[in-house]
């Protein structure tokens, strides 16, 4: 008999998740693959404006060099350097092997790969397949784990729920328990590594871009078993969504990349149609504030803009947190082939077409930065990560990796557009073989022998007492409205601006919602398909992941791109550039500040909350001298 | 009238249990879709006659049309739930669950069978490995772009299925979206190259010939792919794999 293969277990089929099946697999191990649903549905699909690689196709002589220069400053200098280098500079290859696979990337009238602008950069860099460039890529890595489950190295447990891990006595992570949400019944199972890809934690929020499976509780769970979690606080909102009751969706920054203007009227009180007010009465304020890049500033920035007009100067359309995002001057039918998807969208859901009207917009909480911490190894002779290593995507857990948008590893303060695709890829890449580089360096499995283990069982049982509890019904709390109440406080306290009056009140307020989380009545005790039992268990978790988030953002007294206090706001100079004097010493502050706040801020899992500390950021790549300047 | 929304689902508490309508009332607000009204209903599960019920269990994920998993049957059509606006909608509002798949729980079915089909037809660009081999893939003209992007574009929602009079439980018929996804591979530069593969799973029972021409599925689809097109074509490319076949016998 053949010696039995190493088994390695991912957690999410997101695209982070996908593509470390992928490598996993292609490296000998056997993959079991677990999600909520069938993977082809994850959030991924959701995405729709591009991923970025620079291909340098449009005479711009674009480098990769400035693709890491615009990530690292975009990310406000908070992110490990390295890495950042071997993410870009693999990105073209990783584009390559997106469209081997048969992505329907756009295409130029030569029948290659067409490019648009994005947020935060000067160049064409952003490959796209109309505006559901995320749906496209997801499905070409679905198909091609479809065809590795078809050769037998890929198991699914589709419709399965991640609940805890399992740890030996040494620590290391040695599978997970995982409940089947058809039968209700929980299982524990046996790897030699564990890769949790579960995507971000928009739902935390309530009221998100992020599609239903974000609610960051496996992250959560993990953390609660000891995984680090790093610069929670860095939140993304994204400046141009749809509001709604059930959903903020989202319309992608693609369609300001491809000319649409960001315009409220300049009179607050004029109630004319859009189409009515002459451009001289309109008020482009970004950019007025920002010629430079006008429409494609970074998130952050266009989020604040946007902000300050609503709600400082009480400029938002018809007195509401709403402005313009117009795309009307621009040609139908070439808008249908590039943004087709959206266009869509937004018909659908508010009756009004985008190619005739310009379409009403507000921030959205969009994309967490912030998340489990991993490791990297440094290549000493290229400056950018070692690859393959066992370190790589590795958390604080032996054994446990992580990739995607559960990660914190390539974003900073804040993430531009189209890098995430990118970075959820790329890492799924990176962990999938690094879990191989990992299990090989243990020399046997241990899957197989593993099993009968007490800490299985161990962990089942508890994870069994947690439901039990749950379906005994002592409490009076309903797990849906306890979510609404836990979204409404983190988007009013942990907003766009924060202060820490706000962020003290946020956190006594989760000490309740906590408490108040284990007491929770369920309308259905039923033991089939049982959805509201799984929901309470979510929520429970997210509460707690809450608290990391609100306790990184109380301790952090600075501004760094999504992260924004007043108080400690440090402006630029108005009309002032580096040479000027008033810049130069607005640079020598500047630096000073970073000196104090250029680190990561890690959470540990404590019984009494998240205990705080924080580590220094390597810059070795690009050394922090200028200041983020979008005028 | 216009302050309340009515509606009435069709129940199954078990995969094996017998179906049933349940009746609610629940406040009108605007802009609610189908699952952001079934969100609301479980946050306070009272039925008609004033019973607090079990939440009517759903899918969904994206809420907003690309995931594919919200689909049902609306007022007797078969859509996505997140983007069926209520406004509009007769009253009371019925929801049932497809009737091709079988149902989990309530609204949720189980559409294993779709993606079992995507593995047989063997819906994917073979390549050496997930690896850059530093050259892209072949050039692809616009107008070819636009035809394949249409049907990448496929969610899996099991719409055509459902509207597609062949396809049923009793039938094997392998049904209008994987069919869709065969041409599809069969249709890239490098995808071709194992098009012989898909043709002979599509060859004989439950393949291509048990489709009826019905031209339900592509009326049926969200996404407006066009299905019999390629249905079209992919009969002609089996018919002429079949006399290729027996002349190399
Ligand atoms: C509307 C929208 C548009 C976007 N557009 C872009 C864009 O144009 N460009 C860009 O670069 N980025 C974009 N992003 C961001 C990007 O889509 C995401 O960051 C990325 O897709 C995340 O991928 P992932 O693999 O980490 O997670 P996901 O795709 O979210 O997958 C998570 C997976 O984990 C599984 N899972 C979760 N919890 C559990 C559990 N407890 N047990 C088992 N399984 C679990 C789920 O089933 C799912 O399979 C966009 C985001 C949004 C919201
Ligand atoms: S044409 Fe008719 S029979 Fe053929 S797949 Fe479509 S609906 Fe089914
Ligand atoms: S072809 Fe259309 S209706 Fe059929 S599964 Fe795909 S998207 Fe749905
Ligand atoms: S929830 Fe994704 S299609 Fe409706």
């Amino acid at each position: 008999m053949a010696a039995k293969k190493p088994r390695v277990i991912v957690v999410g089929g997101g695209l982070g998740g996908l593509w470390a099946t992928i490598r996993a697999a292609e490296a000998g191990l056997q993959v079991d693959l677990f999600s909520l649903f069938q993977v082809k549905r994850s959030h991924s699909a959701c995405a729709q404006g591009g991923i970025n690689a620079c291909l340098d196709t449009k005479g711009q002589r674009d480098s990769i060099r400035q693709h890491i220069i615009d990530t690292i400053k975009g990310a406000a200098y908070l992110v490990n350097q390295p890495p950042v280098k071997s993410l870009c500079e693999e990105a073209p290859g990783l584009i390559r092997t997106f469209d081997r696979m048969g992505v329907t990337f756009s295409r130029t009238p030569e029948g290659v790969m067409d490019l648009r602008l994005f947020g935060g950069v000067k160049n064409k860099r952003t490959c796209f397949a109309g505006a559901t460039t995320g749906q496209q890529l997801l499905y070409a890595v679905d198909e091609q784990v479809r065809a590795h489950e078809d050769a037998g190295s890929v198991k699914k447990y589709e419709w399965w729920e991640f609940l805890s891990l399992v740890r030996d006595g040494a620590g290391r992570c040695r599978g997970i328990v995982a409940i089947d949400l058809k039968t209700m019944e929980t299982r524990a199972f046996a790897a030699d590594a564990v890769i949790l890809a579960t995507g971000g934690l928009g739902l935390v929020f309530g009221l998100s871009t992020n599609s239903t499976n974000s609610t960051g509780a496996a992250a959560s769970r993990c953390w609660q078993q000891g995984a680090r979690f790093a610069n929670g606080e860095f939140m993304q909102f994204h400046p141009t969504a749809m509001p709604g009751d059930d959903k903020h969706r989202l319309m992608s920054e693609a369609s300001r990349g491809e000319g649409g203007r960001i315009w409220v009227p300049r009179d607050p009180k004029d109630k004319r149609e859009p189409a009515q007010i002459p451009e001289a009465e309109r008020w482009y304020f970004l950019e007025e504030w920002y010629p430079a890049y006008g429409n494609t500033v970074p998130r952050d920035v266009a989020s604040r803009a946007i902000w300050k007009v609503c709600r400082d100067l009480k400029q938002g359309l018809n007195g509401q947190d709403l402005v313009y995002l117009d795309l009307s001057h621009l040609d139908a039918k070439w808008l249908r082939t590039r943004l087709g998807g959206i266009l869509e969208i937004y018909e659908k859901f508010s009756g009004e077409d985008p190619t005739r009207q310009p379409m009403k917009i507000f921030p959205a909480v969009h994309y967490s930065m912030g998340g489990l911490w991993v490791d990297w190894e440094k290549d000493e002779k290229t400056g950018a990560m070692k690859q393959p290593s066992p370190r790589n995507h590795q958390t604080n857990v032996p054994g446990l990796f992580a990739c995607g948008e559960c990660d914190y590893q390539y974003h900073g303060a804040n993430r531009l557009g189209a890098n995430s695709l990118l970075s959820a890829s790329f890492s799924g890449r990176v962990a999938g073989e690094s879990a191989a580089a990992y299990v090989k360096g243990l020399g046997k499995t241990l899957a197989a022998v593993d099993a009968g283990q007490p800490a299985f069982a161990d962990e089942k049982r508890r994870q069994d007492s947690l439901n039990n509890e749950l379906l005994s019904n002592r409490g009076d709390e309903n797990p849906f409205l306890l979510h609404k109440e836990l979204g409404e406080l983190m988007r009013t306290k942990c907003s766009i601006v924060r202060d820490n009056k706000g962020l003290d009140q946020a956190l006594s307020a989760l000490g309740e919602l906590k408490s108040r989380s284990r007491r929770m009545k369920l309308d259905d005790t039923r033991s089939w398909a049982n959805a509201p039992l799984i929901y309470a268990r979510q929520v429970q978790d997210m509460v707690v992941l809450a608290e990391v988030i609100a306790k990184g953002a109380r301790m952090r007294d600075e501004c760094r791109g999504s992260h924004w206090k007043p108080e400690f706001e440090l402006p630029i100079p108005e009309g002032k550039f580096p040479g000027d004097p008033e810049f130069e010493e607005y640079r020598a502050k500047w630096k000073r500040e970073n000196d104090k706040w250029l680190k990561n801020t890690l959470a540990d899992w404590t019984p009494d909350g998240p205990a705080i500390s924080y580590e220094p950021v390597d810059t070795s790549v690009l050394p922090v001298e200028e200041p983020r300047d979008y005028r | 009238m216009s302050d309340v929304i009515r509606l009435k689902v069709k129940r199954q508490d078990r995969p094996d249990a017998e179906p049933y309508w349940e009746e609610f009332a629940l406040p009108w607000k605007p802009r609610h879709n189908v699952v952001s009204l079934l969100m609301a209903l479980r946050e306070n599960p009272v039925n008609a006659k004033g019973e607090r019920v079990a939440p009517v269990v759903f899918e969904a994920n994206c809420m907003e049309e690309v995931c594919g998993s919200c689909t049902m049957i609306i007022n007797g059509k078969v859509k996505q739930a997140c983007s069926t606006l209520i406004e509009g909608l007769q009253q009371p509002i019925t929801l049932e669950p497809m009737t091709k798949f079988p149902v989990v729980r309530d609204l949720l079915v189980d559409r294993q069978r779709m993606f079992d089909a995507l593995r047989k037809v063997r819906a994917w660009v073979p390549i050496d490995g997930a690896w850059d081999i530093h050259v892209h893939a072949p050039r692809i003209s616009p107008r070819e772009w636009e035809l394949n992007y249409d049907f990448s574009r496929c969610m899996t929602c099991g719409c055509c299925m459902e509207a597609c009079p062949q396809y049923h439980p009793g039938s094997q018929f392998i049904g209008p979206s994987p069919l869709g996804q065969a041409w599809l591979f069969n249709n890239h530069p490098t995808g071709k190259f194992s098009a012989e593969d898909r043709l002979h799973a599509l060859m004989g029972p439950g393949g291509i010939t048990d489709c009826g021409n019905a031209q339900n599925c592509v009326r049926a689809c969200p996404k407006e792919i066009k299905l019999t097109d390629a249905i079209a074509k992919l009969g002609r490319q089996t018919t002429s794999q079949m006399l290729k076949d027996i002349f190399s016998r």
